[in-house]
């Protein structure tokens, strides 16, 4: 980053919605199937087939058109966009052009670590589309041959487009990320990125500061081929810096250049010049004649307003306000999704203790979840168990230290936290027994009771440690406290 | 009376009454093809042992006492842009010579449901784009009243086989005339019903917008019985239209009481032949005779449904046709040797070092799209493509796909108005009767004048029909072209039907 220029990035991102079947035809959307075994004459694009709209999709789109604030107007329709590709059949896709399902719609991002304010990113339009297939180039052997897997061809997708709002590859990341948390929270897309279900392309360039009042901007580019959002963010600061030496060293603006389109190499960490599909930008935009314009009244708008689940950034204020943890701990369990949410609430209301339940989730539960690489509905411990170790600790029945081995042991059976640490000999030790152990080992260990008198509180340490040996059930808190206690009228 | 003279209807009663067999039915319409259509060409394709086969099968059912449909039995041509499931269904163009569907188009499914022996897919312009059926990549197609004159387009094939008396029955498709024009041609009977009355899935698109299929018959009767069996809403089809379908052939035989036939001033103007206009005069005196108001009306902007039909029609054809590119079906070029032909082009580039050249060459997959498919397409179709390429593009469209919206819309508004003085517009079909093959097929734009009183039917979405008139001097037929407000087909049919009961045009026949 630089003081001498800001960073202007704007995203388009695809996202493919999670019906069952296609756009335009009842083939299947599943993910993996063997080449072209989910295809009809209609996602071919044969002579003479007709595409239908799946109301379902349409549903999707306007879920997260209410959900991203945009309007929906009364009226839509489709549009063909013409244009030559061995992975799309009927020469055009069918798309919306100049009236989009939804537009001028806004998303509100911030920074947990407060790197950046909290801002409003503009969102120009949601449209829905169609999706290509699949060319997989099969250049081994020298044959250069092109197989087509049509597949994918029809899937549905939502194109959101944001304005160029964002001013630096943390803000885009921070967009990208609270995008993802609002479409899996709607379950209008599981977002999978390995498999294609968010594609993300970015518009970055430059505005170099300068004294003259007009400003001067680099010629805009657009990053195609990014498969995660680190690659984004990656991406994204290696243009930022690319933009800034060839302006220094060419002082080409966006007057002599136009848009140009570069991939992102993962594996060499560079973007680099794309060959373009088509030479002009032509594609022949006109209403799809074959597909009736849809129509959606104020009362749909209002009902699915009404369905809409609560959405992350509200979430996050609730955990926080209602449940007194820090922002950070909101955010965390927030991106973990609405499962991890359900868990850390109830566990919160069964133990009464917010933070601590917030602490055991962040640390013990996800750590669990990626070692052992599970999903948030997979975690093995149910929000009772886990409450009834809680307790015990509160009670302090079971020290924490110990009650990380009963978590473990908890993870591969179905016992209770009482059960198991029944098992292994753990039991709340009297308040009578802990005054007699303590009482024995000052006893036994005058050193340690001169340097406590001299204000060395260390030196309990060491009483703890031949306490545990003589009784492993001692909470390590009351004894230290009994020692200093009885220290103090020594 | 033989057996090939017999409408559909008569063809009905005497099957089942048990006079007849389907399989002698089937077997007369097959010899009588056999026999004249060398002559003719209205046949593309002649499906003899499936016909038989379905035939029997309903005699079977018939004698077993078993339900059948409403055209059980009945022999019906089918024109080939219909796709057919497990048949060749060419659309008359090089680019599907060998194309075999995998699915069956709506209307087909529902000749089968009605028990229709489909006995052969006929001949058309190219991609249904023309007017004579001089642009068939596959054959020619004669005018059975006289083999030196064309039949009409694109529906020729399915108009020469009903005059020719080789089946009662024929599907044509109409986008700016083309059942119409070749029935007035042929002297039989066509209808281009209601846009949306008949489901397009599986009819290879020419203009979405404006394509519809139809029933072409011989008799009023047949035509209200065809189009009952062919429509009616299909899911499949967004833009098919969700209204129950009246039954055509209970009402066909009532009388209209009051009727008031619209003659459109614009109409009888320049460009008319003598004769044309003279029988379709006569015409409209039968009515009169019959009690019907003329009323005299105008179409303001009836003028402008030619240039505005040959905007829409190739813009929308462009992208139809877009998938037609080689890389999925239909015809590919021969790629060993394209490849070997652009490798010698480059190496002619490299040893001239020509680096624009090189730069400018085409990748073997554009060079693919682009032999494919200057292979596949015939002249006119190319035109209609660089046209509607041309419209649409970006800095045009305004100025010609958008104008000619706005214009469409005028020309509704037209009849909306129109429709509020008269229950039917009464006109030519055509200007002229059918021409002399090879005479308009080096004018484009002569050709495309053929569709004059035709298209505003397609651009404004209304039924029309065209019904056999009259004769000119030299034993021609003349049609009749009635137009009614949307969804009105009964009102076309049952006006027929009256001329019919006055008349006998529909009855002559050529001499073969």
């Amino acid at each position: 980053m630089s003081d001498d220029y800001e960073i202007i990035i704007g995203l388009e991102v695809h996202v493919q919605l999670a019906t069952e079947t296609k756009l335009f035809c009842r083939c299947s959307t599943k993910f993996g199937a063997s080449p072209n075994t989910q295809t009809c004459p209609v996602c071919l694009g044969m002579p003479g087939s007709l595409p239908v709209m799946n109301r379902d999709a349409f549903q999707l789109g306007l879920k997260t058109a209410c959900a991203l604030n945009l309007n929906v107007p009364r009226f839509t329709k489709w549009d063909r966009k013409n244009y030559y590709y061995p992975d799309l059949p009927k020469g055009y896709q069918i798309s919306q052009f100049d009236l989009p399902m939804s537009e001028d719609g806004y998303l509100w991002i911030s920074d947990p670590k407060e790197q950046f304010e909290a801002k409003k990113v503009g969102i120009i339009r949601a449209h829905l589309e169609e999706d290509a297939g699949k060319s997989m180039h099969d250049e081994a052997a020298g044959k250069a041959d092109t197989r087509i897997d049509l597949n994918r061809t029809g899937t549905p997708l939502l194109e959101i487009v944001s304005e160029p709002d964002m001013r630096s590859p943390l803000e885009a990341k921070a967009y990208l990320n609270e995008l993802k948390l609002i479409l899996t929270y709607l379950g209008v897309s599981d977002c999978n990125m390995q498999e294609g279900s968010l594609r993300v392309d970015a518009n970055v360039n430059l505005h170099i500061k300068s004294d003259d009042p007009h400003k001067i901007a680099t010629p805009i580019v657009e990053i195609k081929n990014m498969n995660s959002f680190r690659a984004v963010e990656r991406a994204l600061a290696y243009e930022v810096t690319r933009q800034y030496e060839v302006w220094k060293e060419t002082g080409k603006t966006i007057k002599d250049a136009a848009k140009t389109t570069r991939g992102w190499d993962d594996q060499a960490q560079v973007t680099r010049p794309q060959r373009e599909k088509e030479d002009s930008s032509d594609y022949r935009y006109f209403p799809d004649p074959d597909l009736a314009p849809v129509i959606t009244t104020e009362e749909e708008v209002e009902a699915v307003q009404q369905s809409l689940c609560e959405l992350p950034m509200a979430i996050r204020e609730r955990l926080h306000d209602g449940f007194g943890i820090p922002s950070y701990d909101a955010d965390v369990i927030v991106n973990q999704g609405i499962v991890a949410v359900k868990y850390f609430e109830e566990l919160a209301l069964k133990t009464g203790d917010a933070k601590m339940s917030s602490n055991w989730v962040q640390q013990d539960v996800l750590r669990v979840l990626k070692e052992r690489d599970l999903e948030f509905e997979q975690f093995p411990i149910s929000v009772e168990r886990l409450a009834g170790l809680l307790k015990a600790i509160m009670n302090k029945e079971i020290d924490t230290t110990r009650a990380k081995d009963v978590f473990t042991q908890m993870l591969d059976s179905d016992k209770d936290a009482s059960a198991i640490m029944k098992e292994m000999g753990i039991e709340k030790v009297d308040d009578s027994e802990i005054d007699d152990l303590a009482k024995e080992i000052l006893e036994a260990n005058p050193k340690a009771v001169e340097d406590l008198k001299n204000g060395v509180q260390k030196a309990v340490g060491a009483l703890i440690g031949q306490a545990k040996k003589k009784n492993p059930n001692i909470d390590p808190g009351t004894f230290r406290a009994k020692c200093l206690e009885l220290v103090k009228h020594m | 009376m033989a057996l090939y003279e017999a409408s559909a209807t008569q063809l009905l009663s005497q099957l089942e009454s048990g006079e007849l067999t389907s399989v002698e039915v089937t077997q007369a319409c097959l010899d009588r093809i056999r026999e004249h259509d060398g002559s003719v060409g209205a046949f593309l394709k002649v499906m003899d042992e499936k016909a038989l086969a379905k035939a029997a099968e309903v005699d079977r059912k018939r004698k077993a006492g078993e339900e059948l449909g409403v055209l059980a039995g009945v022999p019906v041509a089918v024109k080939d842009l219909l796709c057919t499931e497990g048949e060749v269904t060419t659309c008359a163009s090089k680019m599907l010579e060998n194309f075999v569907p995998p699915y069956s188009s709506t209307v087909i499914k529902k000749l089968e449901a009605a028990d229709a022996v489909i006995i052969g897919k006929t001949n058309m312009d190219e991609f249904a784009m023309g007017g004579s059926t001089e642009n068939s990549a596959l054959g020619k197609t004669r005018n059975p009243w006289n083999t030196d004159l064309v039949p009409g387009g694109s529906s020729g094939g399915a108009a020469a086989c009903l005059a020719a008396q080789m089946v009662p029955l024929s599907i044509g498709t109409d986008t700016g005339g083309s059942i119409r024009q070749p029935a007035s041609f042929c002297g039989v009977v066509g209808l281009k019903p209601t846009y949306g009355r008949v489901s397009r899935f599986g009819l290879i698109a020419f203009t979405s917008s404006l394509d519809q299929i139809g029933p072409m018959a011989r008799t009023a009767e047949d035509t209200a019985l065809f189009l009952e069996a062919i429509s009616g809403h299909d899911p499949q089809d967004s833009t098919s239209a969700a209204v129950a379908c009246p039954l055509f052939s209970k009402s066909v035989d009532q009388p209209l009481e009051g009727l008031r036939i619209g003659l459109v001033k614009e109409h009888f103007g320049e460009g008319l032949d003598g004769e044309v206009e003279k029988a379709v005069r006569e015409a409209v005196a039968v009515y009169e005779k019959l009690g019907a108001k003329v009323v005299d009306i105008s179409l303001p902007h009836n003028k402008y449904g030619i240039a505005t039909y040959y905007i829409i029609a190739p813009s929308e054809a462009s992208s139809n046709l877009a998938r037609f590119d080689g890389a999925h079906y239909g015809h590919r070029c021969d790629e060993a040797t394209m490849l070997e032909e652009l490798q010698k082009e480059a190496e002619a580039l490299e040893a001239a070092n020509d680096k624009e050249g090189l730069r400018k060459m085409d990748t073997p997959l554009i060079r693919m799209y682009r032999q494919s498919r200057a292979e596949g397409f015939g002249p006119e179709v190319k035109r209609r493509i660089m046209l509607g390429t041309y419209t649409l593009s970006a800095g045009y469209y305004d100025a010609f796909y958008l104008k000619a919206l706005k214009v469409r819309r005028l020309i509704r508004e037209d009849y909306d108005k129109a429709f509020k003085a008269v229950d039917l517009i009464v006109g030519p079909t055509a200007p002229n009767p059918a021409f002399a093959a090879g005479s308009k097929t080096n004018d484009p734009l002569a050709m495309y004048l053929e569709d004059l009183y035709t298209v505003t039917a397609n651009l404004a979405g209304i039924p029309a029909m065209s019904i056999p008139c009259g004769m000119t001097s030299g034993g021609l037929p003349v049609g009749l072209h009635m137009q009614a407000p949307a969804l009105e087909e009964d009102r076309l049919l049952r006006a027929a039907y009256m001329f019919q009961k006055e008349t006998d045009w529909h009855a002559k026949t050529p001499s073969l």
